[in-house]
């Protein structure tokens, strides 16, 4: 490339969308730096999909600004498109043609006319090159989410959105599409994930923005949102005694949870318990993850 | 300039309806035939009007109501397809501007519309064989003229129906009535009044009788009142449709 590049892959700003009384995007504001591995989390409906939507070129906002790679991503140039690939959440393909066809068809739609050796590059790379002349409707699930992924990649973006790419998808074809994504990463594209596997954005993601009722609630390195939470999870089955005594929790499956800072802070948490004259009968220690950071953080949401 | 992505659009849209060639082509074809075996049995003596024999009548009729028929089936049932699916995304996706994915349904739908209607002639040649167009530029131009506004007519309504049925609604409740009453099996002569002024309100009308003055010149209407009618509905069809296109009817939230 060229061009002079842009610090930032991605810039949102002043971003609103309400469909109808709901307001799906309140004001959000996001730039994710070039070279990023960026994850964007939340709870369903919290934006995500509309806000990529948006960066698509999908979904109409009531205000703001969009830009992709420096080009504007809400006006009427398509330029930011070239740079862009998305791999939608919902499963989609056409019936009509097989698998190659899919990528050359594709490809033909970004003017890309002979770009059979990068077909055949993501074919294999996505485990595809048996399948090129199968029929897009006789894939497996997991077949097609990859060739959905190849779809979005045919055009070499330097931006690749993947919205949830590995919902539904058998742990073995995660870890691989996870190798995929970060060799992606790896060569210098910027990516930005939605998932509802937070592990899956702590193993990938430099740096993540919760979501939650339309704006971000929160953002920084997984490690510092987790340390923000609280770093130790400490679940607590009591009987008895008078709970609103007990330091701030919640409670799910017949556990109270805990976060506090390290593990020297669980002894004066029991003796808190013991204080409020509740009986102990389990107990449950674990070091704290995005999950807890985004339970404490945005007040839950799973 | 770069490309708009229009020719990949048009073949994959040419090549969806080949895929399917039975249904899309051979199916109108066939019943075109049929229409045209049973009629030639039992009004093939009779005289339509202007010296024409039925069948001569009927013939330019029946291929120009394919043209118009299939047309419109290949955008309207090409997007809805694409809408229920969900595939439209892959289109949405990449940077196809507005005329081109306007010009590629509307040139594909042209296609299938010209390739049944070639189909409906040669199963007519076995009926009426000197049937060289006295006019072939008329025959031309009524075709494309046709095709282009039943090809657009079919992306007005497979953007806004949003299942299959109003799909089947809009072609069984409005495309089917007009062309059928179009003056395909008649001459709108032969109508009462009232009946005959209310056809001429029909686009398709004038299609149908400017096409077959191409091969006869003969018409219940002059051929140039004809070709401005079908010229100016083509354009004002087309117009609503590309407008639908570019603000992203239906397809953005």
């Amino acid at each position: 490339m060229t061009e002079s590049l842009p610090a930032d892959a991605v810039r949102v700003a002043g971003m609103t969308k309400s469909y109808g009384g709901l307001l799906a995007l309140d004001n959000v504001s996001l730039s994710v730096p070039r070279g990023a591995f960026f994850g964007l989390l939340g709870p369903n409906g919290a934006g995500k999909t509309t806000l990529i939507g948006a960066l698509g070129g999908l979904v109409r906002v009531d205000s703001g600004e969009a830009e992709v790679m420096g080009y504007n991503a809400l006006g009427g140039s398509m330029e930011f498109k070239r740079r862009l690939g998305i791999v939608p959440q919902e499963l989609v393909y056409d019936p009509f043609f097989n698998v190659r066809e899919a990528l050359v068809f594709q490809s033909k739609y970004f003017g890309l006319h002979h770009n059979g050796g990068w077909i055949d590059y993501l074919l294999e790379k996505l485990d595809l090159g048996e399948k090129a002349k199968t029929n897009t409707r006789q894939l497996s699930g997991g077949m097609k989410r990859r060739l959905m992924i190849a779809q979005a990649l045919v055009h070499r973006p330097p931006v690749i959105v993947l919205d949830e790419p590995t919902a539904g998808v058998d742990i073995n074809l995660r870890l691989k599409l996870w190798d995929f994504i970060r060799g992606l990463n790896a060569e210098g594209r910027t990516i930005i994930l939605t998932t509802h596997y937070l592990e899956e954005a702590e193993a990938l993601c430099g740096e993540v923005a919760l979501m939650d009722g339309g704006r971000i609630a929160a953002r920084g390195k997984p490690a510092e949102l987790i340390a923000d939470g609280g770093r130790v999870r400490v679940r607590l089955k009591v009987e008895g005694g008078d709970l609103s005594l007990l330091p701030p929790h919640r409670a799910a499956g017949g556990f109270l949870s805990f976060w506090v800072s390290d593990y020297g802070a669980v002894a004066p948490l029991l003796d808190a318990v013991k204080n409020a004259g509740c009986a102990l009968s389990d107990m449950k220690i674990s070091r704290a993850d995005l999950e807890d950071a985004f339970v404490s953080l945005v007040g839950g949401g799973k | 300039m770069r490309e708009s992505g229009f020719y990949g659009l048009l073949q994959k849209e040419v090549l969806r309806f080949w895929r399917v060639f039975f249904q899309t082509v051979g199916a109108p074809v066939l019943s075109s035939f049929l229409w045209m075996l049973v009629f030639s049995h039992v009004l093939g003596g009779r005289t339509a009007f202007g010296g024409l024999s039925f069948v001569e009548f009927l013939i330019p009729g029946l291929v120009m109501m394919s043209v118009l028929q299939n047309s419109f089936a290949n955008s309207s049932s090409s997007l809805i397809q694409s809408k229920v699916t969900g595939n439209l995304l892959l289109l949405v996706l990449p940077p196809i501007s507005s005329p081109a994915f306007f010009g590629a349904y509307v040139v594909a739908s042209v296609v299938r519309g010209v390739v049944v209607g070639a189909g409906v002639m040669a199963g007519g040649l076995l009926f009426m064989p000197s049937a060289a167009p006295a006019l072939p530029h008329y025959v031309l131009a009524f075709a494309l003229l046709g095709g282009i506004m039943a090809g657009a007519l079919g992306v007005v309504a497979g953007l806004w129906a949003e299942k299959f049925d109003q799909i089947g609604m809009f072609t069984n409740f409005i495309i089917m009535p007009l062309t059928f009453l179009s003056g395909v099996f008649y001459s709108i002569h032969s109508l009462p009044p009232f009946w005959k002024a209310l056809s001429q309100f029909n686009p398709f009308l004038y299609m149908i009788d400017g096409f077959r003055y191409g091969f006869f010149e003969k018409s219940d209407v002059p051929p140039e009142v004809s070709l401005l009618v079908a010229a100016l509905s083509a354009a004002a069809v087309c117009g609503l449709a590309f407008y639908l296109v570019r603000s992203g009817y239906k397809i953005k939230t």
